[in-house]
C-alpha cells in the first residue's frame, strides 16, 4: 500500500486533478455517511470507485454532483474549489452522472428526456427539436449509439435507455462523467458495449468515474481505484497492481473468500419441485404470454439456478410457484412439491410441507421493517408448536432461539428489540436466511439472495445456500446476478421472455454462451 | 331550442374548463388538487367583492383570480414546504373557503347567503367563454412547445429526473400551483360575474369536483380535458332546460331528480373510464430537495 500512495503523491504533483475531494464530511441525522473522504482522479481516465453498500461512494459522488452540499471539505474540479448549491451548477462545470436508476420519464420521447433542463430554444420561448434532434443525431452516430428519438421511454429496452442516459451528458458537454452502478441491469453483451464506448470517451479526454460493487469490471475496465469502507477511502490503487482478492479484503476490512469451494451435488432420488406446463398470461417485454409452457424440475440436493436479465418473467415464475392458487399468477399448469400436487394448496400449507422461501424483495415480502427482529424472526413461523402454545405466542421460547439465530447468523447488532428496518441490507438478509433456515427446508426458494449485500455477507449467504442443499434441499436460485447464478448452480435454466430458453450443466456452462441466451439469441 | 342548448352548453362550461385547466397545471406537476373547489369558490366570492367595489368585471375577476391564489400559496405552503398529505390538506382548504366566503360575506354585507346583486352593465356578458377557449388553446401549445412545459410534465412523472437535470422540482410546482389557483380563482369570477349576478353561498356546488373528473377523463391533457368539460356542461345544460317540463302525463318531474343529471355523468364517466387514463406517476407524492 505505501508504494501505491507514494505513486500517487507524485502524480499529484506532476498534473491537476480532474476531481479531487478533501476531507468530505457528511452526516444524515446521526449517521456519518462521509468522514473525511480524500478522492482524486486524473483527466483522462476510468476511476472505479468500489465500496459494499453504505460505505458511502454514492454519497461522496451525490455531492461531487452538487445534490446535496458536504458539511466539511472541499471539492475541486479541474484544480479549482466549487461550491455547487444545485445539479444545475455541477452540470455547468462540466460534470455528468448517470444515475442507478435511470432518470428517465416513461411516457415521454427520447428527445425530451435527453434536451430536458438544456432546452435550445428558438424565439427565446419555445423548444427548438429540430435543432436538437440534428446535434443528437450528429453525436450519435459519432459514438455509434443509435436511438430512435421519437419513442417513448418505456418502450425501449434497458440496454437503449442507457445509452439514451449517456447520451444525455455528451448532450450537456459533460467531461466528467460519473456512472452509478451501471451494469446493474445489463447483459454481458450490454455491458461489453458500455464499456467499448466509456474507453472511446476516455480516450477522447473525457474522464470517468465508475461506482460499482463488481470486482469483475474493476479489473478489466479501468485505470485506478479508490475502495470505501464505513465512509472513509481505505485505498487507491492504479488497477495493474492489484487484484480481485485484495480489493475485496479493503472493501470488508477482513480477508474474504471470494470464490467459495462448492462441491459436487449429491443427488438424492426425490423431486422437490417439479413444474409442469406453468403458464401465465399477458404479456412480458415482447412475447405473448408473462409465462409460456413453463418445465423443470429440482431434485433434492440439488442447486438450479435461473439465470436471466430482470423483467423477463422471473418475478411471475416465483409468484406461480408460491400461489399456484391464485389466478392472477398461474393461468394453467401443474406445480408439485416433493411430490406432492400443490397446486389448490394455501401458501401456509405449501410452507408446512419444508418450503422455505427468500424472497425477491426482502423489504416487501420478508420482513416487517417497523416490527423489532424478533417479531420478524417468527414471521411464518408464529403456528409452530415450539414458539406457540394454545393459541398463546411461547416469547420466552421466542427470545432463546431468535437469539441463538442472530448470534449463529452473525445479524448485527445482536439486538432483538431493534426495528428491522434499522439494519444494513446485509444484515436483514441474513435475518430472513436465518429465519427460512430454522425450518430445516427440504425445497429452498433462493430470489435474488445477495441483491444489495455486500461481499462479506454474499460470501456468509452462499456458503449457507451450499450447505442447504448438502443437507438436502432442493434449491431454486432465481438472481440477476452471474456472480451467484455461476458459482452455485449445479444446473442453469436461462430465461427469455417468459420461457425457458436454455439449459446448461454446471460443467458445460460459459458466461459467454449464458449471456448470448440471456440477450434471446 | 338546439340552438340555444349549445349556447348554454357552451356558457356553464366555461368555469369547469377554467378550473380543469388549473387543475391540469397541478396535476401535471405532481400535486394533486382536491381543492380545485375551494379555490373556485374562493375566487367566485373574491370576483363579485371586486366587482362591486370597482364596477369593472376584469378588475373584479383580477381579484377573484387573487382570491384563488391566496388559498393556493396556503396549499402550496402546506403540501410542497410541509410534505402534508395532499387529500387531507386539499379537504382542508375547500372547508375553509366554505367557512370564510359566508363569514366575510357577513363583515362586508351583513348576510351570509349572498353578496348584493351586480348590475347586468357591469358584468360580462361573454369574454370569459373565448377567454376560456383561447386559454385551452394557451395551455396545449405551453405544455408542448415551452421548457416549462416540459419541467412540469417532469416533475409530474419523473421528479428525480428533472432534479438531476439541475431544475428545482418545488419550484417548478409552486409556480403550477399557484397558476391553478388563479385559473380555478377565474373559473369561480365566472360563476358569479358571468353566469349569474351575485356570489350565493356555496355557489360551486361540486364544480371543482367535476372540473377535477374531466381532468382525469380527459387525461390531463388541454384538449380532451375541455371537451369532457363541454360533456358536463351539455349535462348541465339539459338539466337547466328540463326543469319544470312535464315529461309524463302534466305533472313535470321534481326538480331535485333532474338537478342530479350532471352529477350522475360524472360518476358515470368517472366509474367507466378512470381504470383507463393513466395519471402522472409522482402525483400525489411529496419532493424532497437534496
Amino acid at each position: 500500500m505505501d508504494s501505491n500512495s507514494d505513486t500517487a503523491a507524485v502524480m499529484a504533483t506532476s498534473t491537476t486533478a480532474a476531481v479531487e475531494l478533501r476531507g468530505l464530511t457528511k452526516h444524515f441525522g446521526s449517521v456519518q455517511a462521509n468522514a473525511g473522504v480524500n478522492l482524486r482522479v486524473e483527466p483522462g481516465t476510468i476511476h472505479g470507485v468500489i465500496g459494499e453498500n453504505g460505505a458511502g461512494k454514492s454519497t461522496a459522488m451525490k455531492m461531487l454532483y452538487g445534490i446535496f452540499p458536504p458539511d466539511a471539505g472541499e471539492i475541486l474540479v479541474n484544480g479549482k474549489p466549487c461550491a455547487w448549491n444545485s445539479p444545475a451548477d455541477a452540470i455547468a462545470a462540466g460534470i455528468g452522472m448517470v444515475h442507478q436508476h435511470f432518470m428517465l420519464a416513461g411516457p415521454y420521447s427520447a428527445l425530451d428526456n435527453i434536451l430536458l433542463g438544456a432546452e435550445p430554444l428558438r424565439w427565446g420561448m419555445i423548444v427548438d427539436r429540430k435543432k436538437a434532434r440534428a446535434e443528437l443525431q450528429a453525436l450519435a452516430s459519432r459514438y455509434g449509439l443509435a436511438v430512435n428519438w421519437d419513442e417513448p421511454i418505456e418502450t425501449l429496452p434497458v440496454g437503449v435507455q442507457q445509452r439514451i442516459e449517456i447520451l444525455k451528458l455528451l448532450y450537456r458537454d459533460a467531461q466528467i462523467l460519473i456512472l452509478d452502478e451501471p451494469t446493474a441491469v445489463l447483459t454481458p453483451q450490454e455491458t461489453n458495449d458500455l464499456f467499448r464506448n466509456l474507453k472511446k470517451l476516455r480516450d477522447e479526454g473525457k474522464t470517468i468515474l465508475l461506482i460499482t460493487h463488481k470486482l469483475r469490471e474493476v479489473m478489466s475496465f479501468t485505470d485506478r481505484v479508490t475502495v470505501f469502507r464505513a465512509g472513509k477511502v481505505t485505498g487507491e490503487v492504479p488497477t495493474a497492481q492489484t487484484n480481485p482478492q485484495e480489493l475485496a479484503n479493503l472493501m470488508v476490512g477482513r480477508k474474504v473468500v471470494l470464490n467459495i469451494d462448492v462441491p459436487p451435488a449429491r443427488l438424492r432420488e426425490e423431486q422437490a419441485i417439479e413444474v409442469t406446463d406453468l403458464c401465465l398470461a399477458g404479456t412480458v417485454a415482447g412475447s405473448r404470454h408473462k409465462l409460456t409452457e413453463i418445465s423443470f424440475s429440482v431434485k433434492r440436493g440439488e442447486i438450479v439456478g435461473i439465470a436471466g436479465v430482470e423483467g423477463n418473467g422471473q418475478t411471475e415464475l416465483l409468484q406461480a410457484i408460491l400461489h399456484p392458487r391464485d389466478p392472477r399468477c398461474r393461468t394453467s399448469g401443474t406445480v408439485k412439491f416433493l411430490g406432492e400436487d400443490v397446486t389448490s394448496y394455501e401458501t401456509l400449507r405449501i410452507r408446512d410441507l419444508g418450503v422455505a422461501v427468500i424472497p425477491e424483495d426482502r423489504q416487501q415480502e420478508g420482513l416487517l421493517l417497523e416490527r423489532p427482529v424478533s417479531e420478524n424472526f417468527l414471521l411464518g413461523l408464529q403456528r409452530s408448536p415450539a414458539f406457540s402454545h394454545a393459541g398463546f405466542l411461547n416469547s420466552t421460547n421466542l427470545q432463546k432461539a431468535a437469539a441463538q439465530a442472530v448470534e449463529e447468523y452473525d445479524v448485527r447488532p445482536r439486538d432483538l428489540t431493534l426495528p428491522a428496518g434499522k439494519l444494513s441490507g446485509g444484515n436483514q438478509q441474513k435475518l430472513i436466511v436465518a429465519r427460512e433456515f430454522q425450518r430445516k427446508p427440504r425445497v429452498l426458494i433462493a430470489a435474488q439472495p445477495t441483491r444489495g449485500v455486500d461481499v462479506g455477507a454474499i460470501e456468509f449467504i452462499h456458503n449457507r445456500i451450499v450447505r442447504a442443499r448438502d443437507e438436502g434441499a432442493g434449491v431454486l436460485l432465481v438472481s440477476f446476478e452471474l456472480d451467484d447464478i455461476l458459482t452455485l448452480s449445479d444446473r442453469v435454466l436461462v430465461m427469455y421472455e417468459g420461457r425457458i430458453v436454455a439449459e446448461f450443466s454446471r460443467s458445460e456452462v460459459s458466461e459467454r454462451e449464458l449471456g448470448l441466451k440471456m440477450a434471446g439469441s | 331550442m338546439t340552438a340555444q342548448l349549445v349556447a348554454s352548453t357552451l356558457r356553464v362550461s366555461t368555469p369547469l374548463i377554467f378550473a380543469a385547466l388549473g387543475g391540469m397545471f397541478c396535476e401535471r406537476s405532481g400535486v394533486i388538487n382536491i381543492a380545485l373547489e375551494g379555490m373556485m369558490l374562493m375566487g367566485a366570492f373574491g370576483a363579485a367583492v371586486g366587482t362591486l367595489v370597482s364596477h369593472s368585471p376584469w378588475l373584479g375577476s383580477v381579484c377573484g383570480m387573487g382570491a384563488g391564489v391566496a388559498l393556493a400559496a396556503i396549499y402550496g405552503l402546506f403540501v410542497i414546504r410541509l410534505r402534508a398529505n395532499q387529500i387531507v390538506a386539499g379537504m382542508a382548504i375547500n372547508m375553509l373557503a366554505m367557512g370564510l366566503t359566508p363569514f366575510i360575506c357577513k363583515i362586508l354585507y351583513d348576510v351570509t347567503g349572498s353578496t348584493p346583486s351586480i348590475p347586468i352593465a357591469e358584468r360580462f356578458q361573454s369574454a370569459p367563454l373565448y377567454l376560456s377557449w383561447g386559454l385551452v388553446v394557451i395551455c396545449f401549445l405551453w405544455m408542448r412547445y415551452t421548457p416549462t412545459g416540459l419541467w412540469v410534465s417532469f416533475a409530474g412523472e419523473h421528479p428525480e429526473a428533472l432534479a438531476a437535470a439541475g431544475i428545482r422540482v418545488n419550484r417548478v410546482r409552486w409556480v403550477a400551483v399557484l397558476v391553478s389557483g388563479a385559473l380555478a380563482g377565474m373559473g369561480g369570477a365566472s360563476l358569479s360575474i358571468f353566469l349569474s349576478s351575485s356570489f350565493s353561498r356555496d355557489m360551486t356546488a361540486g364544480r371543482g369536483f367535476m372540473a377535477l373528473a374531466a381532468l382525469i377523463f380527459g387525461k390531463w391533457k388541454p384538449l380532451p380535458t375541455a371537451l369532457a368539460c363541454l360533456l358536463f356542461g351539455f349535462a348541465d345544460a339539459v338539466q337547466i332546460r328540463l326543469q319544470g317540463v312535464a315529461l309524463w302525463g302534466d305533472q313535470p318531474i321534481p326538480v331535485q331528480f333532474i338537478q342530479i343529471l350532471p352529477y350522475l355523468v360524472t360518476i358515470l364517466v368517472l366509474a367507466g373510464f378512470v381504470g383507463r387514463s393513466r395519471a402522472p406517476k409522482a402525483l400525489g407524492t411529496a419532493f424532497q430537495e437534496g
